[in-house]
C-alpha cells in the first residue's frame, strides 16, 4: 500500500468516524435541546405510549415525555402494540428496554419475559385468548346472513310448484311452534323434527320436492323459523 | 273429524244401548250435511242426559245459542251468506284455492231456504290479476243467489282496482234491503308507499300481499270516503240498522298484520248514532267477534287458508278457534251465514269446513260473556 493510500483509507475512517460522531453528536445535541437533558440515557427515564384502545401500554424506557422517539424505536413500540392487541382484549403493560428487550404484565401479573412475534407467555383465566369484537361482528353477520336466506325462502313461493309459501299460514314465522319438536306427529306415524315438518308442509301445502337434510334452503329455513321464537323456553314433546 | 271409535266399535255400542241409536248411526251413512247435525245434535242431547261425556267432537259448539228455550228465540228477519278470501291463483280448476272456492259456493247453492244474497268477503283474486279475477267471477256465477261484492287489497294493488271496478263495479255503494241499510266500503285504501320506491305494478302487488311485509302502509278508509260515508249515513234515520261491509276490521286489533284500520275510530263514530250497527269483515281468516259500544265485529272465514290468532290485540269476546290441523286443507277455512234479526241485529253462524258448526248470537254478544282460548 502506498502512503497516499493509507492516507485516503485513515481519512476515509476518519470521515466515517466524524460521520457517525456526527450522527451520535445529532443525537446527543437532540438530548441537550430539552432543559433536563444532561443526564445520558439510562433506565429509569421513561414514556408510555398508549394503544387506541387504552387497554395496552408500553413503557419506553430511556426516552423523555415531549421527545419524538427515534424511527427504528417507535416502529418496534408500535409493533409491539399491534400484537398486544391481537392477541388479546386484557389490560397490559410492557416495557421496552434500551436494548429493545420486552417484558409485561397482563392483568397485573409478574411481569415475565417476551420475544415479539412470538406466543404471549402468559396463560389467561379463561384458558385461551380472548374474543374481540371484531369477531362477534363477523358471527353475527354470518348468522344473519343464513337467517336472512331463510326469511327469503320462507316468504318466497320457489320452494313449492303451486304459488304456496309459507309466510301464508305463518306471518312471521307464527304458529309454526320449534320449541315444541321433537315430537310423535300423528299423521307421520314417527318422531318428527322441526325440519321433517318443515319438508312435510313443502311436500303438501306447497306441493313441492322435499329437501335433502343438508340442503343449504332446509339450513336456513330451520334457522329463520328458531330465530323468530328467540326466549321461548324449549317443550319438546308438547302438542 | 276426530273420531275415537270406528263407526263399527259405535254401532255395536250404541245397538247395546239403545236400537234408536242403531237406527240414527245407520241413517248417517250416506247423508247430507244437514242430516248429519241433526243427528249428531240428538246425541248430543242423548249423551247429556246420560251423563256421558262425548268426544269434542261430536258436541255442537255454540256460543249459547238462543234457540234453546222455546219462544225466547230471536225472530229472523233474513239471512244471507257469505264466501270469503278465495285468494284464488289463475292455474285452473284443479288448483286447491279454486277448488275450497267452488266448495263454498256449492255449500252456499246447498241451504235451504236460499240466502236473500252472497257477500263476497275480499280477495277473490291472490296477485290482483285479470285472469285470477275472471276465475273468482266464473266460480261465484254458480250462485245461485245474488253476489254482493267486496273488494280487498289482493284484488286492487296490482292495478289500483281498475279491473275491479270493470267487472264487478264501484269499490263502494251502498243499498237498502229489507229495512236495514247496508254499506259496503274499500276499507284497503293505504298511503302511496310505491311511487318514491319505483316500485313496478307486480312489486307493489307482491309487497301487499305479503301479511307480514312491513313496507306497505296500514289499511284506512280514507277522508274522502268517510265524507261519502258520513253523507250516505246522513239520509238515513237513526233507527235503522245499519250493516257495514268491511275488508279490514274497522278496529284495531293487530297493526303489523295489517288486522288494523288506522282511522277505525273515525268510521265506528260515524256509526255511534245508530240503534243497530253491525261490521262483517273479511282479511283476518279466522273465527273472530268483537264489540265497541252499540257496534258487532263479525270476521269471516276464508275459503283458502286460516290465519293464527296475532300475538297480542285479541278482543276478548271471541270465542277462539282450535288451532288448525295442517293435516287438512279444509280445516279451519269455511264459509257461513248471517242471520238478521228483526231489530237489525245479527247471529253469526260460522260453517267450519271439517269442524262442528260455530254460532256468534247476538244475545251473548250484549251479555258480554268472554270467548275462550283454545280447548288444549
Amino acid at each position: 500500500m502506498t502512503s497516499l493510500r493509507v492516507l485516503g483509507v485513515i481519512t476515509a475512517l476518519g470521515l466515517a468516524a466524524a460521520a457517525a460522531l456526527h450522527a451520535g453528536a445529532r443525537l446527543v445535541s437532540d438530548r441537550e435541546a430539552s432543559p433536563a437533558a444532561a443526564a445520558p440515557a439510562d433506565g429509569f427515564t421513561t414514556r408510555t405510549v398508549y394503544a387506541c384502545d387504552h387497554r395496552k401500554a408500553v413503557v419506553v424506557e430511556g426516552a423523555r415525555a415531549g421527545e419524538r422517539l427515534p424511527p427504528a424505536k417507535a416502529q418496534r413500540v408500535a409493533d409491539l402494540l399491534t400484537d398486544l392487541m391481537r392477541f388479546c382484549n386484557e389490560e397490559v403493560t410492557a416495557h421496552i428496554s434500551t436494548t429493545d428487550v420486552v417484558t409485561l404484565s397482563v392483568n397485573g401479573l409478574p411481569f415475565v419475559e417476551y420475544v415479539p412475534g412470538g406466543p404471549l407467555p402468559v396463560e389467561l383465566v379463561k384458558g385461551k385468548s380472548d374474543y374481540t369484537d371484531r369477531d362477534r361482528q363477523i358471527w353475527k353477520a354470518e348468522l344473519d346472513k343464513l337467517v336472512k336466506e331463510g326469511d327469503r325462502l320462507f316468504h318466497n313461493d320457489e320452494l313449492g310448484t303451486n304459488g304456496l309459501a309459507c309466510a301464508m299460514c305463518h306471518p312471521n314465522a307464527s304458529n309454526t311452534h320449534p320449541e315444541t319438536y321433537p315430537k310423535f306427529q300423528i299423521e307421520m306415524k314417527n318422531v318428527a323434527l322441526l325440519r321433517d315438518m318443515v319438508n312435510w308442509c313443502i311436500q303438501n301445502p306447497l306441493e313441492g320436492k322435499k329437501l335433502a337434510d343438508d340442503d343449504p334452503r332446509l339450513r336456513s329455513l330451520e334457522a329463520y323459523i328458531l330465530s323468530q321464537r328467540t326466549g321461548v323456553a324449549l317443550a319438546p314433546g308438547k302438542h | 273429524m276426530a273420531i275415537h271409535l270406528t263407526p263399527k266399535e259405535l254401532e255395536r255400542e250404541l245397538r247395546e244401548r239403545s236400537p234408536e241409536s242403531e237406527r240414527l248411526i245407520r241413517s248417517l251413512y250416506n247423508c247430507d250435511r244437514r242430516h248429519f247435525l241433526k243427528v249428531s245434535a240428538k246425541f248430543a242431547a242423548m249423551a247429556a242426559a246420560a251423563g256421558a261425556v262425548m268426544p269434542h267432537a261430536f258436541q255442537l259448539v255454540e256460543v249459547a245459542h238462543a234457540a234453546t228455550t222455546p219462544g225466547a228465540a230471536p225472530e229472523v228477519a233474513f239471512r244471507f251468506a257469505y264466501v270469503s278470501d278465495t285468494h284464488l291463483y289463475a292455474r285452473g280448476m284443479t288448483h286447491r284455492f279454486a277448488k275450497a272456492a267452488l266448495k263454498a259456493v256449492q255449500d252456499v247453492n246447498a241451504l235451504d231456504p236460499q240466502p236473500d244474497f252472497v257477500l263476497f268477503g275480499g280477495d277473490l283474486a291472490q296477485l290482483g290479476r285479470a285472469d285470477e279475477l275472471g276465475l273468482g267471477q266464473q266460480i261465484l256465477k254458480e250462485l245461485r243467489a245474488p253476489a254482493k261484492m267486496m273488494v280487498g287489497e289482493h284484488d286492487w294493488y296490482f292495478d289500483m282496482g281498475e279491473k275491479w271496478r270493470e267487472m264487478f263495479g264501484p269499490d263502494r255503494y251502498s243499498f237498502d234491503h229489507k229495512g236495514v241499510h247496508f254499506v259496503t266500503l274499500n276499507s284497503v285504501v293505504e298511503k302511496d308507499f310505491w311511487t318514491a320506491k319505483g316500485y313496478t305494478p307486480e312489486q307493489r302487488m307482491a309487497i301487499v300481499a305479503g301479511l307480514d311485509d312491513g313496507r306497505q302502509s296500514r289499511f284506512e278508509v280514507g277522508e274522502e270516503q268517510r265524507d261519502w260515508l258520513r253523507q250516505d249515513l246522513a239520509k238515513v234515520d237513526k233507527k235503522t240498522p245499519v250493516i257495514v261491509f268491511s275488508h279490514s276490521p274497522l278496529y284495531h286489533y293487530y297493526e303489523p298484520w295489517n288486522f288494523w284500520t288506522v282511522d277505525a275510530a273515525e268510521v265506528q263514530a260515524l256509526l255511534f248514532p245508530f240503534a243497530s250497527a253491525t261490521v262483517i269483515h273479511g282479511h283476518t281468516h279466522q273465527l273472530l267477534t268483537n264489540r265497541i259500544k252499540n257496534i258487532a265485529f263479525h270476521g269471516l272465514l276464508s275459503t283458502a287458508w286460516p290465519w293464527p290468532y296475532a300475538p297480542t290485540g285479541l278482543p276478548k269476546l271471541t270465542l277462539q278457534m282450535d288451532r288448525p290441523d295442517p293435516f287438512d286443507q279444509f280445516d279451519g277455512c269455511g264459509d257461513g251465514t248471517l242471520d238478521v234479526l228483526k231489530g237489525g241485529h245479527v247471529d253469526a253462524h260460522y260453517n267450519l269446513w271439517d269442524r262442528n258448526p260455530v254460532t256468534v248470537s247476538y244475545a251473548e254478544l250484549v251479555k258480554g260473556i268472554q270467548g275462550g282460548g283454545p280447548s288444549y
